[in-house]
């Protein structure tokens, strides 16, 4: 049982990391454009197809393969940025619709290219360790790797917010974007910076996880309600809301997932998120709103 | 609109109806059943421009579509209720389903209202999914009651036939139309209107929100309810997958690309994004290629069109007297 509990546990660091990816350049773009970006889990799932083509399909070294998916998804970002949310910036709705748009776009795309089967990818390394001194608690060296890069990202993003020049022009923009315009901070140039840094962040949690999970063209769906859940939980425009969001929110589906099924886990994650918007609309750690 | 009472509308109007007559002869048995589909669709989007008068954007309503259906089926097959009455008891539930999920929902607004649907939508489907009984898990309820022939001496009228099912389902979806149309254009529509241009406002001048809301959450419950109970006595199965979040999303394509402003908007995006998905993609055989372009229309009418296609109609009028007025 302990082994068990252990192990469950392992299994849930390695679900809020991932989620944890997501969520926060959702709550990227949401803090710097306003804008609710509903092709977010296809960026993911377009992440996880760059591994399929460069690293599964060409036989090139996976660390290139997520290499190439950070830079091809970061780019397509700053497209989105130019494209959709820019022309639309006065009106909210509008960036969400057009990202819904761009959703069914990207989906029949990668259908179109790759079909709408699941592709098989070879596990870059088999290797396992046993941590704790147990044998019934096994980590896959794959799931340290999407642990560790999450770790290295949401550092670096930190420091990068906290300590940089750009980073606070990123925070100005989020908190008041006319207060940061007057101070000389380009909002388009901080605008397409956080799209590039969302977008990107998404595009590694799908490559280095393209091995673990189902990759086919429409897993984007799953990913996108879990990093709802989880943004709404940690309270809008709250990095360290959805941190904390995902942790919670990892541990919980993971261990629902495990004691029960991941159908019921799905129904008890929605319900959270329903009874955080009900109770306290801002979220865990949200601000309150300005009117 | 002085031309309402006029001759030329109600000719329009009456040639309309002869060509809806006429329509389904002329065309091969799929695009039939196609059009049947169509006419339902009319009934989906129409009432779900209803809900969007108030101002609110739901991710819900496919799924209370489907709680008309499941509701309509489930009373039909398991309780033995004749199927012509097992349909708006179908949409009584719906519109119950709506009422109660108000409480929680309408607590929100904007952005946070359209996520809290969607999350009160997918828990309501996973349900569907999860519990086998009685809702069959995720492969649905098969075999749904049909509805029943209708004998008057020699005329033996089968529902089987889809030119049938299309003439029963436009006298319903027609009759709605109408009730919907006379319902906005009353008291209680035109405050709706004015919640949706200036919540504060109304509510200033003693109009409870809240309320109206709610009325309008229930109404549009009840007509997509109803729009459900057609399609699954027509389809004989209904399933959870039907009502998921990319029937939602072609909904929410139809009603922007046609626009919300009246109620021909919505009509006229079905109509012609379904017009242009048989014409173009069936024939070509890139049946594939579907969200494709209606991503690619999704995205060129926010960007270029934000009104819809109905705002098309005063805008090449406006631009053809400006030409004239110049010369």
């Amino acid at each position: 049982m302990t082994e068990l509990l252990l192990q469950t546990c392992v299994n849930a660091v390695y679900a809020a990391s991932f989620m944890a990816l997501i969520a926060v350049g959702l709550m990227l773009i949401f803090g710097v454009m306003g804008v609710v970006n509903f092709a977010h889990g296809e960026l993911f799932m377009l992440g996880a197809y760059c591994v399929v083509f460069v690293y599964a399909d060409r036989e090139f070294p996976f660390f290139l393969a997520v290499m190439i998916g950070l830079v091809f998804v970061g780019g397509l970002g700053i497209l989105m940025e130019r494209a959709l949310f820019r022309p639309v910036r006065d009106n909210p709705l509008a960036g969400l619709i057009a990202s819904i748009g761009l959703l069914l776009m990207l989906q029949a795309a990668i259908a179109m290219g790759f079909g709408v089967r699941m592709e098989h990818l070879p596990p870059p390394s088999q290797a396992t360790f046993h941590l704790f001194g147990l044998d019934g608690v096994v980590v896959a060296l794959q799931r340290l790797y999407v642990i560790v890069g999450a770790g290295i990202v949401l550092v670096s993003l930190w420091l990068f917010l906290r300590r940089t020049r750009f980073g606070w022009a990123l925070r100005a923009c989020a908190q008041d974007p006319e207060a940061a315009a007057l101070q000389g901070i380009s909002i388009n140039g901080t605008a397409r910076l956080a799209m590039f840094i969302a977008a990107a962040m998404a595009g590694v949690a799908g490559a280095l996880a393209a091995p673990l999970v189902r990759t086919y063209p429409y897993m984007g769906h799953s990913v996108i309600v879990t990093a709802f859940i989880v943004t709404i939980v940690g309270g809008l425009g709250s990095l360290g809301g959805a941190v904390v969001a995902a942790i919670l929110y990892g541990f919980v589906h993971t261990f629902v997932t495990t004691f029960s099924d991941g159908v019921v886990a799905d129904i008890v994650g929605l319900l959270l998120m329903l009874f955080v918007l009900v109770l306290r609309p801002t979220g865990l750690l949200g601000v309150r709103e300005r009117d | 609109m002085q031309e309402r009472n006029g001759w030329g509308y109600r000719a329009t109007l009456a040639a309309v109806f002869v060509g809806l007559i006429v329509l389904p002869h002329v065309l091969s048995f799929s695009q039939k059943e196609v059009l049947v589909f169509l006419v339902i669709n009319v009934l989906v989007v129409v009432s779900y421009r209803l809900l969007t008068l108030t101002g609110e954007w739901s991710l819900a309503h496919m799924v209370i579509v489907g709680v008309g259906a499941y509701a309509s089926t489930l009373l039909a097959k398991r309780l033995g209720i004749p199927v012509p009455l097992a349909m708006p008891l179908g949409a009584v539930v719906a519109a119950l389903t709506a009422y109660v999920l108000s409480f929680p929902l309408f607590r929100m607004k904007a952005f946070y209202f359209l996520i809290g649907s969607f999350a009160a939508g997918e828990v309501i489907r996973l349900c569907w999914k999860r519990f086998r009984e009685p809702f069959g898990g995720p492969k649905g309820i098969k075999l749904v009651p049909s509805f029943p022939d209708i004998e008057i001496g020699f005329v033996d009228v089968s529902f089987f036939d889809p030119v049938n099912y299309y003439y029963f389902c436009l006298i319903v979806v027609t009759v709605s139309l109408v009730l919907l149309h006379r319902f906005e254009h009353s008291r209680i529509g035109l405050t709706f209107h004015a919640i949706h241009w200036q919540d504060k406002l109304a509510e200033a001048v003693g109009g409870d929100t809240r309320r109206y809301r709610t009325l309008a959450f229930v109404i549009a419950s009840f007509f997509g309810g109803l729009a459900g109970a057609l399609l699954a006595h027509y389809l004989g199965t209904v399933n959870p997958n039907q009502f998921d979040v990319e029937a939602m999303v072609y909904v929410l394509v139809w009603v922007i690309v046609g626009g919300t402003a009246t109620i021909y908007g919505p009509v006229v995006g079905v109509v012609t994004l379904t017009v242009v998905n048989e014409i173009v993609l069936r024939e070509l055989g890139m049946d594939q290629a579907r969200p494709l372009l209606y991503g690619a229309i999704l995205i060129a009418s926010i960007l270029f069109l934000p009104d819809g296609l109905e705002s098309l109609g005063p805008k090449l009028k406006g631009a053809f007297a400006r030409t004239r007025t110049q010369v």
